[in-house]
């Protein structure tokens, strides 16, 4: 505000200056506003319009409000929907699991090594994420360095044994690819801890585990939510994990709504499936934030 | 520590606490010492292993259109970098494009970003939850209902709006556009974040030194900012470089690299992705390595 003060104190600006400063932060945001509202809003508002549409992408959309759209996307596609829940919902557990002990080891007993470690954790974001994925195929392979070890050298699994193609490839895929959006998160919150606070509750006879649970676990809670939310929601709207590492039995609500958009060119259910999808996201996350009472999302 | 008691406990009390202490401390101590780096060493290896399995095969004599199982060393790949049909163009269009959106995206990134630091205004709220929107929404929702906007462009009533061909057909601009879309509210959470430790007072002296509003934004506050504007450009490039969900919904027919990939792996798996990757991962990771050894050169005051 100093500046816009010191400016409106000066006599020097007359008043058509003065508007200029008082307009201030409405024309620095401006420019990247109109970005948003023109490539976000107004694109989600459309594809709103277009799930209530009937038509062909060749004969043109005509707005109708019908609703059979939104009938189709949520009859004929419950196991999709079935498979994102449950897929994205067992990578984020896992994510958690895995995490969070890495997360606070980095944050608690890190020394020296830290930054190097932190670096190690955002690693694979400089590799293309279609590339890690085909990574996970050639490793995961029937005859890949995994199971053909096992295969032909231990012998302990039986040469017709596959990954590929199953739910497992794709929850590990998953969990793979959003484990980095989970660390990131709670390491922050972790390492925000003041650690006389931990002391303190030592000092007053709580065991270590009594001062985990009662101390560092709830200071953590907003790391945990926003690793949460960052690792649910991509794996929820995620395709790619499924079709490179899945089957058609493993097919995702992402893979319905590539298909339906860009091969079968049915723009009003794909419309309607993306629009459930966001909807239920918003208010899951909503619910989630309540439910945690962490309110401090964008900082 | 604990230790400090204000009035001396009887021998007895002690051995009591001392022995219900033993055993949790020394599983605490193992579990400190041992289990946690470890589980740390093997999470971090998971992490890392799809990465080995990338660099290694870049260097497999492997036979065959699919590079999947190893038959031995060879360069290859690696003389060969982008000796595949569509490769150079692809790469050339994800850089341009990174290069592009990166630019927009920063510039209009750190504006919103300089305004919610330091204004109050009447719906600053709201702007908070609209740069956090783009975010919390999946890419595929977000692609798609761009195809949606795009695509109804050409169609009424858009068509009587949008002057023929601004956004439809889709190709390199409409990439773009959607590139700038989800790189804008990185940039302004990473400019924002540097901003929350601003000392305002800097500008005030550099006003009461004679300065006027527009030389104390390029010789105090840009200055202070830029490393914040530096890592948020960095890491909308890397967003724009590797994104696919979103590119696939509205490239058309134009490739970049992750689209040509996708394409490409359905019926081959050339040696070159892996080189190329490799390559990405590597200048990557010098680029950090270097900016990590400046830095750690500079006097504590310039950082």
């Amino acid at each position: 505000m100093a500046v816009v003060d010191e400016a409106l104190s000066r006599p020097s600006g007359g008043g058509a200056r003065r508007r200029l400063v008082a307009a201030g932060p409405y024309l620095l945001l401006a420019p990247g506003l109109l970005w948003l509202i023109v490539f976000f809003i107004w694109p989600t508002a459309q594809m709103f319009l277009m799930s209530v549409s009937s038509g062909t992408l060749d004969n043109g959309f005509k707005l109708s409000w019908t609703t059979s759209a939104y009938v189709t996307a949520l009859t004929k596609f419950g196991k999709q929907f079935g498979n994102s829940l449950f897929f994205g919902g067992t990578a984020t557990i896992l994510d958690f699991l895995i995490g969070f002990p890495v997360a606070y080891t980095v944050a608690f007993r890190g020394g020296r090594y830290k930054n190097l470690l932190l670096f190690l954790v955002i690693a694979p974001f400089f590799t293309s994420f279609l590339i890690r994925t085909i990574s996970w195929k050639t490793l995961l392979g029937d005859e890949g360095p995994i199971l053909g070890f096992l295969k032909h050298v231990v012998g302990i699994v039986s040469p017709e044994f596959t990954v590929t193609g199953t739910p497992i490839a794709v929850v590990a895929g998953l969990t793979y690819n959003f484990l980095p959006f989970m660390i990131l998160p709670l390491y922050v919150a972790l390492e925000k801890i003041d650690f006389r606070l931990i002391e303190a509750a030592n000092d007053l006879y709580a065991s270590r585990w009594e001062a985990f649970r009662r101390i560092t676990f709830p200071l953590a809670l907003p790391g945990v939510f926003a690793g949460s939310i960052l690792t649910f929601i991509p794996a929820l709207g995620d395709y790619v994990n499924a079709t490179l590492l899945g089957n058609p039995q493993t097919q995702m609500i992402g893979n319905v709504i590539q298909g339906r958009f860009l091969v079968l060119n049915d723009y009003p259910v794909a419309a309607a499936l993306s629009f459930i999808l966001m909807a239920g996201i918003l208010v899951a996350v909503s619910l989630y934030a309540r439910f945690l009472g962490t309110e401090q999302l964008t900082g | 520590m604990a230790t400090v008691t204000a009035e001396p406990a009887s021998p007895a009390a002690l051995a009591l606490s001392s022995r219900q202490l033993r055993a949790p401390r020394s599983l605490g101590r193992f579990l400190d010492r041992w289990l946690l780096p470890a589980f740390t060493a093997v999470a971090i290896g998971y992490l890392l292993i799809p990465i080995a399995v990338m660099i290694l095969f870049s260097f497999n004599d492997y036979e065959g259109k699919f590079n999947f199982i190893w038959h031995g060393f060879s360069l290859k790949g690696w003389l060969h970098p982008i000796d595949w049909p569509g490769l150079p163009n692809a790469i050339g269009n994800s850089l341009l494009i990174a290069f592009v959106s990166t630019i927009i995206a920063t510039a209009l990134g750190t504006l919103i970003g300089l305004s919610l630091a330091r204004y109050q205004f009447r719906g600053r709220g709201a702007l908070n939850g609209l740069i956090f929107l783009p975010m919390a929404t999946p890419e595929i929702v977000m692609g798609s209902s761009l195809l949606t906007l795009f695509v109804s462009s050409a169609l009424p009533p858009l068509n009587g709006i949008i002057p023929r061909g601004t956004l439809f057909p889709l190709g390199l601009t409409t990439i773009l556009i959607a590139h700038v879309m989800f790189n804008i509210s990185y940039v302004v959470v990473t400019v924002k974040a540097r901003l929350a430790g601003f000392d305002r007072h800097l500008e005030e002296a550099a006003m009461d030194l004679g300065a006027n509003e527009w030389m104390t934004f390029w010789k105090v506050t840009f200055p202070i900012i830029l490393p914040g504007v530096m890592a948020a450009a960095l890491l909308a490039f890397s967003l724009s470089i590797d994104d696919f969900v979103i590119t696939n919904f509205v490239s058309g027919t134009s490739n970049t690299f992750p689209i040509w990939v996708w394409g490409i792996i359905k019926n081959a798996l050339p040696v070159q992705i892996n080189v190329v990757g490799s390559i990405v991962f590597l200048v990557a990771v010098g680029g950090v390595a270097l900016t990590t050894i400046v830095q750690g050169r500079q006097p504590r005051s310039f950082r």
